[in-house]
């Protein structure tokens, strides 16, 4: 009865992607970091993958390259076998958004390429992504990079208990519009923990001040993906790849972040503290 | 790994969500013959085979009441072909 009385509640109630059924779930402090801990390594091997991301590297060698980072350190891939995923790694290369699938494909000079990965360990799911430079990469991409980049902490910033969620999405998208991209809106961020998407959905854009108010313990992963032209995008024949509609350049940034009273902690950073 | 908003342009949501393509039901038509406990019928399929089969929970949600002698739609599962779910009851 109760996901009776919840539907019935939540269909005339707030915009912001409440489901029938999932509330949005609340983690212990030893929840937090068993998935800090799952966050931490995939930030060191996409701090890895990053070097390895060089000119004449098929995506599939960085997929493989991700695996075995991810079991040598007692994770699992959070991506293989998600919705029929076949892969650790999600390779994004120039206009793809997300969801690249690694391929044969040769990384050349001048391209970017967005990684997104999640680990499992204990149970507890982290998830992060990174756009990185292929050898030198034009300034227009490198604006987009760093813009894109901005934007995510621009949302971190945000998610402070007492905030509410849209606060996250309106920074992002006020950040980027303001110079000159776009954000894209069929996708968006995701509260994580026992499950690699949980509520709440965090658009990347749309007004400050709706949705739920952000409290300690709330998990999330922040992920603004930002065009360099239109907003819209269309799936590749492989039902996986998104592309920008106009196969211009897309870059994509991703944290696992957690609300705590002092603030937002991002959980995807290596050990040495290095993060981006 | 981002996932598809639902604030997103996509008309895709709502039909959708209720009843996900996961493992392809077979669709039939049948009587109901008696209703069971725990919101459960016996349904006489057009076949002749007699199924057990409970109300979709979209039809839960909207108080769809199902008596003796409705002509319904069943969905069988694929694994189990004595037990369905109603998606479905004519007017």
């Amino acid at each position: 009865m109760r996901s009776l009385r919840g539907s019935r509640g939540h269909s005339k109630g707030e915009s912001v992607g409440l489901p029938l059924h999932s509330p949005i779930e609340y983690k212990a402090p030893w929840e937090v970091e068993r998935i800090g801990r799952a966050s931490r390594i995939v930030a060191e091997a996409l701090l890895a993958l990053r070097d390895e991301s060089q000119p004449g590297v098929k995506t599939l060698e960085l997929d493989r390259f991700a695996e075995v980072f991810l079991r040598e350190r007692g994770a699992r891939p959070a991506f293989k076998g998600y919705r029929g995923y076949p892969f650790t790694l999600c390779t994004s290369v120039n206009e793809q958004v997300v969801h690249g699938l690694p391929a044969e494909r040769l990384l050349q000079e001048g391209d970017i390429v967005s990684l997104d990965l999640g680990a499992i360990v204990d149970g507890y799911y982290g998830d992060a992504a990174i756009t990185v430079p292929v050898g030198e990469i034009s300034p227009e991409a490198r604006r987009l990079l760093q813009v894109t980049q901005e934007a995510l902490h621009r949302g971190i910033a945000q998610a402070v208990p007492g905030r509410r969620l849209t606060d996250i999405s309106h920074a992002i998208q006020s950040h980027v519009e303001s110079h000159g991209f776009s954000v894209v809106r069929v996708f968006v961020g995701h509260g994580i923990g026992r499950a690699l998407h949980e509520e709440p959905q965090i658009p990347n854009f749309g007004p400050p001040d709706r949705g739920p108010v952000l409290r300690p313990g709330m998990v999330l992963a922040i992920e603004p993906m930002v065009n360099a032209g239109t907003p819209e995008v269309a799936i590749l024949e492989d039902q996986w790849t998104a592309v920008s509609q106009d196969r211009s350049l897309s870059a994509h940034f991703e944290h696992t972040v957690a609300i705590t009273e002092e603030g937002p902690e991002v959980l995807t950073r290596a050990d040495s503290g290095e993060g981006w | 790994m981002p996932i598809r908003g639902k604030a997103g342009s996509r008309p895709m949501a709502k039909k959708d969500t209720g009843q996900i393509k996961k493992e392809e039901a077979i669709e039939v038509e049948g009587t109901v013959v008696e209703p069971l406990p725990n919101a459960m019928f016996r349904v006489e399929l057009e076949t002749g085979h007699k199924v057990l089969a409970h109300i979709s929970g979209k039809m839960r949600m909207h108080f769809i009441r199902i008596l003796p002698g409705d002509k319904v739609i069943v969905e069988l599962s694929p694994y189990d072909l004595n037990r369905g779910r109603i998606i479905y009851r004519y007017k």
